[in-house]
Parts: C-alpha cells; structure tokens; sequence
C-alpha cells in the first residue's frame, strides 16, 4: 500500500505506531487547547499572511539555493546546494518556528514564555520573538550547555530573557526540558511552552514542523528554476530534527526525492558515546511521545555524546520514527572527527562556516555526491551558522581565541 | 473483586492513608522494611515509585531519591522483587507502582503485567500515560483484574473529567494543585469542591495527592476525599535514613500523627 504521507499525524497525532500525546493530566487541558487554537490558525488567510509577512520581513525569507561550485568540483560528483537557512535573522532555522509560535501565544492572550535549548539557537530565537512581542521570556538550559555555549548565553540575556541553569541529569537538553515541563505545569494558566523541535505531545510534531515547511517548499520552488526540477536528494541534520522535517515534510510524498537525516555518531555509534537515537535507541516514550529514544535495558533515559549541543538530545521527533519505519528516509550517522572535517572543508572551500549540527549534514552530503553522477542534485540544509561553535572549535583545537 | 476495591469497601467512610515512596531509596535492602513499616503505622494503600531517570511531573525530592535509587542499580525487575518479598508476610495491603511509563514500554507491557500481578501488584499509575494512550495496557491490566490509577488536575474540564471515568477503575487520584510533586500552597477549600464534583461525576473513590505534606494539610484535603496521597514529605524523610531501625523510626513518626489526625475527621 502506498502511503500519502500528507495524511499524518492522524487525529490523535499518531504518526502510525509513534508521536501521541504522553503528557501529565495538568498538561493535557492546555495541549488541547493549543490543537484547537493552532488548527484554527492554520487555516486562517489573516493569521498566515502575518506569519508569511514576519518571514520575509524579519527573518528574511526566502533564503537562497545556493550552489557550492568548488564544493561540488573538489567530491567530483553530483552538484551539491546549500539551503542557506544560515542567513536567517538570528543565524539558523529555528526562527520560523518560534515566529509561528509566538503568534500563536500572542493571539490565545498568553504572557509568559518559556523554551529550553541546546546550543541556543531555539533559546536565541524564542528570546528574540519575545523581545519582539513584550513577552516575559525564561529559557531552561543545562549547565554544561551554558558553559559551552557562553556566547548565546549572552545573546538571550541581552534580549532581556532569563536563562535558569539546569544542574539536574546529564545537565543538557533533555534535562532543560523536563525543567521546562515542569514550569509549564506550574504556570499553566499564562505561560506558552514555545518547543523548539517537532519532538513532544501532539500538537507539537506537527505544529513545528509546519512552521519549518516554509524550508521544503522554498526549495522546491527554487529548484524548479535552478535545475529544472525536483532535487534527487535532500540532506538534513538531525536532533530533534526539527531542519530535517521542515526541508522533508513538501518532498515526503515525491518518491523520486531520497532523503536523509544525519544523527550525531559522536565518537563512533560502536563507543556508546553519540546522539543516534534512531540508529542506535530503541522505541520508548520520552517528552510527551512515543519514538525512539536512547535509554539502558530498565528504561532509563542515557546520557549522550556529540561535538554539537544542539544535536545531543536522546530522542528524535516522533514523524522522524516514523519515517524510519516505512523506510520512505534513510537515517545515518556521522561521528564528531568527520563533521568538524566538514565544518573546515566548507570554510575553506566555500567561505561559510557552518554550525557544527549543519556540519554532519554537510558531511554526509559530502559522501553521498562522491557516490553520485555529475548530473544530479542534492541539496544540503545549512541549517544554522558557525560562529556561536568557534569558541568550541578553538578550545578542541587548543587554539586561544 | 480486587484487593484494591475490597480495600476501600473495608474501610467504610474511614479515610485512607496512602504513603509513596521510591523504590530502592535510600537503599535498596531497606524498601521492603520500609513497605511493612508503612502498614504498621497506618498505611492502607502503598504506592511504590518505578525509579525514572527523567520525572517530568515530579519536584526535586522525587527527582534525588530517583536519582539515588537508579545509581545504586534499581531497575523495574528489582522493584518486582521487592513486592514479590513484601507479599510473603503482607497478603492484604494494596500496592500499586508509580511512575513514567518508559521503563514499561521497554519491559513490554504483556509481560510487565504478566509478572506484576506474580508478584502480587495491584495496578499502575503512570503520570505519562493517560486513557487515550492506555488502550493497550489498560487491556492487559483488566484480564488480571488488576488497575490502572488515572489522574485528574484541577486544569481538566468536566467533559474531560468524564471522558477519564470511563476508563478508571480503583480509585481517581486528583492532583491537588498546578504544579510538581512536593509543592507547596494548597487551597483546600477548592480542593474539597473540586473532590465535591468528581465525586458527583462517577461511582470511584477520590484519592488526594500532590503538596500533602503532614496532619494538617491531609485533614484539610480529606475533607470530601476518600484517601490521601503523601510523598515528597515522606521521602526527603527517608533521605537521611542509613538503616532499618532509623526508616522504620522515621515513618513510625511521620506517619502516625497523620493516621490519628485522619481517624479524627
């Protein structure tokens, strides 16, 4: 049987055996509450035209297709672009979710904000559209992420945001989000939960990657001028994966188009240090959602590895799972050595340093072009920029900056 | 009929005691004393923490002693044991586990319930896996005749409050306040309302939990309930117990001042 991917999630936010909505009784009002506004707003001409305007005007959508010529000469095979979601106002994709967000929160009269971020890039671009807006703003984040991350850090406070540090677990992402969890339990009545990935109870999946669709669609339009057609290959890194489900979700149902999602292998998928949740997890249920996740034989949850802080969460969007199980996307691994080769060979070659999550993608695209004759096409997600992991770069490369 | 429903029959109008705590804290050769230490001191129901590594619903307190119990290698197999070892002196108080639903699901819920109920548990409450997500469990507990606990917040709406009804059995347990296990702040006038309404909603009996923390606030919150739920209080308790004599004192304390008070209403 073919499957319309267009259809999911079903009603329930199923995406056939994950997503779902696994959320606390307290919580369960208010993610309702959230479908019902969203599915309003989806289909609202005012609401959408807001959102379409705030991308152009603020983000500056659309971002270019752009060819990487010696990228492209130097692997001597298939032409390899770059989605430069990069050049997006705050630096990475993350923004056209949190601006979809934040008008939601605005329009269901919410007052408070609160995210939970990684690298902080998802906490970047929830301060900012507060900021934007006038809304309180508090941002959950591990210690340790804070420490690798001091830059962004700074950037979310200067846009009047409070960071709270997370000293609990593993002290990164997925502890900041069950802190944030629990603020949103406590302050349920006046506080919108903007996530940053398409992870977490329905409406979540869905709503995110709608939000990040924008992606997809700009490249289709873009490749239809600039090759012709439809690429042969997208590729995308993925965490949560919220880059990958927006460049994917317009290309699901175009079987001609292969996708892959590239999971953070760390130091080797066989060393038991990496983020490989689809890889190398197994199917559970974490933050809300059935999907796959990294925990031990009792369940509980392991901690992960990865150069990269935004790629270093235990779970994966549920659609992702989902897109693993019927095989229409191909999830692979690159290890920390190989994205930050990436990172240098992109610099070098092209003059444009990516973020070290956008460096496995890069770095898998780089492979898969070898592989490929010269006349196809694969588009690579330059999801975000590299100057927030110089500092990370330096430090591992005994370099004072 | 269940033990968990004889047990509320039985009890007649009588408030029930309902103690929580984590398996395995503060040390794992200690929970089955701590077990029958709570029936001692007046516990009708025990509900005994599943030890998660990521508790999103619970406050600090749960979070350490989960924490703890997971470093010293408690996993849901050894929380098996535990009861199976309660079972060979205590055949008649209630036990249910409490948790998150992942160390289930990696279990595999056909034979997580095939050897809870060896084991002689009486049913679950797992704060991530409400009735639209339960079918399948909620299947398996049934042919055993054992229960699924649901929750209900002060956030959920009577059409909702219905929609749970239809799938609760034992008991509803209704989360006193928005916020984590162990805060503070109760309101137990609106609690008692809230209670008022379930109780006018279906047939179960209504257990109070969440920022229950002593004589006072249980009495203040059994008002209309049926049974009150007491954790975090009892559990950072427990924290600083080392030995069997110390958490056996430490609930013997703790706990019956709060089984007196209750007798009262």
């Amino acid at each position: 049987m073919t499957i319309t991917y267009a259809n999911y999630p079903d009603d329930k936010g199923h995406f056939g055996d994950f997503g779902g909505k696994f959320a606390s009784e307290t919580l369960m009002h208010c993610l309702e509450e959230l479908k019902e506004a969203y599915s309003k707003f989806k289909n609202d001409p005012e609401f959408q035209q807001r959102f379409q305007n705030d991308l152009a005007d603020y983000v500056g959508r659309p971002s270019p297709l752009y060819l990487a010529e010696r990228l492209t000469t130097q692997m001597g095979g298939a032409k390899i672009w770059l989605k430069r979601e990069d050049l997006n106002h705050t630096g990475a994709h993350k923004i056209n979710n949190t601006i979809g967000q934040i008008l939601l929160a605005k329009a269901m009269g919410k007052k408070r904000i609160i995210a939970e971020t990684g690298a902080g890039q998802h906490g970047v671009a929830t301060a900012t559209v507060a900021a934007r807006m006038g809304l309180e703003c508090v941002v959950y984040m591990g210690e340790v992420d804070i420490q690798r991350q001091a830059i962004n850090v700074y950037r979310m406070k200067l846009m009047g945001a409070e960071v709270r540090s997370v000293s609990s677990g593993s002290k990164t992402l997925k502890d900041a989000l069950n802190e944030a969890m629990r603020d949103w339990v406590t302050h349920v009545d006046d506080t919108f939960y903007i996530i940053g990935t398409v992870a977490g109870p329905d409406p979540y999946p869905a709503m995110v990657r709608d939000f990040n669709a924008v992606i997809g669609q700009e490249v289709k339009r873009q490749a239809a001028e600039k090759i012709g057609g439809l690429p042969d290959a997208l590729v995308a890194c993925v965490g949560g994966g919220s880059n990958a489900m927006g460049l994917f979700h317009e290309f699901l149902d175009d079987a001609s188009v292969k996708l892959y999602g590239v999971e953070a292998g760390g130091h080797g998928v066989e060393t038991g240090e990496h983020a490989a949740s689809i890889t190398a997890g197994k199917v559970g249920v974490l933050h809300g959602n059935r999907t796959y996740v990294m925990s031990d034989d009792d369940g509980q949850i392991i901690e992960t590895h990865s150069i990269s802080a935004g790629l270093d969460y235990p779970g994966v969007g549920p659609e992702h799972a989902f897109l693993n199980h019927t095989g229409r996307a191909e999830y692979v691994t690159i290890n920390d050595d190989e994205a930050l080769h990436a990172f240098h060979t992109l610099t070098k070659v092209e003059g444009i340093l990516p973020a070290l999550e956008s460096s496995h993608a890069i770095a898998y695209g780089m492979k898969l072009a070898k592989t490929m004759d010269k006349d196809k096409n694969i588009v690579i997600n330059l999801s975000g920029r590299g100057d927030k992991d110089v500092h990370t770069i330096a430090a591992i490369e005994g370099v004072s900056v | 009929m269940s033990l968990l429903t004889q047990k509320f029959e039985q009890l007649a109008g009588k408030k029930a005691l309902v103690p929580f705590i984590t398996a395995g804290h503060p040390k794992p050769e200690l929970t089955v004393s701590a077990m029958h230490a709570l029936v001692a001191n007046g516990a009708d129901v025990i509900e005994l923490g599943i030890p998660f590594s990521d508790p999103m619903a619970d406050g600090e307190v749960i979070q350490l002693s989960s924490e703890s119990a997971i470093a010293q290698g408690v996993g849901l197999n050894d929380v098996l044991s535990m009861v199976s070892s309660f079972r060979e002196n205590d055949t008649t108080t209630p036990v249910l586990l409490m948790g998150y639903l992942n160390p289930i699901e990696c279990f595999g819920y056909s034979e997580f319930v095939k050897q809870a109920n060896a084991c002689g548990i009486n049913g679950v409450l797992l704060v991530d896996s409400p009735p639209e997500e339960s079918e399948q469990l909620l299947k398996l507990l049934a042919e055993k005749n054992m229960h699924q606990i649901f929750l209900v917040a002060p956030t959920t709406t009577d059409e909702r409050i219905k929609y749970i009804m239809q799938s609760a059995t034992g008991f509803i347990y209704y989360v006193a306040l928005k916020g984590v296990t162990g805060s503070a702040d109760l309101d137990s006038e609106s609690v008692n309302k809230d209670v008022l309404k379930l109780k006018a909603l279906g047939e179960l009996p209504v257990a109070v939990g969440f920022g229950v923390k002593d004589a006072a606030s249980a009495t203040a919150v059994a008002e209309q309930a049926d049974a009150v739920v007491i954790g975090s209080a009892l559990v950072k308790l427990l924290g600083n117990c080392v030995d069997e004599k110390s958490v056996v004192s430490t609930i013997e304390s703790f706990l019956k001042p709060i089984r007196i008070a209750l007798n009262s209403l």
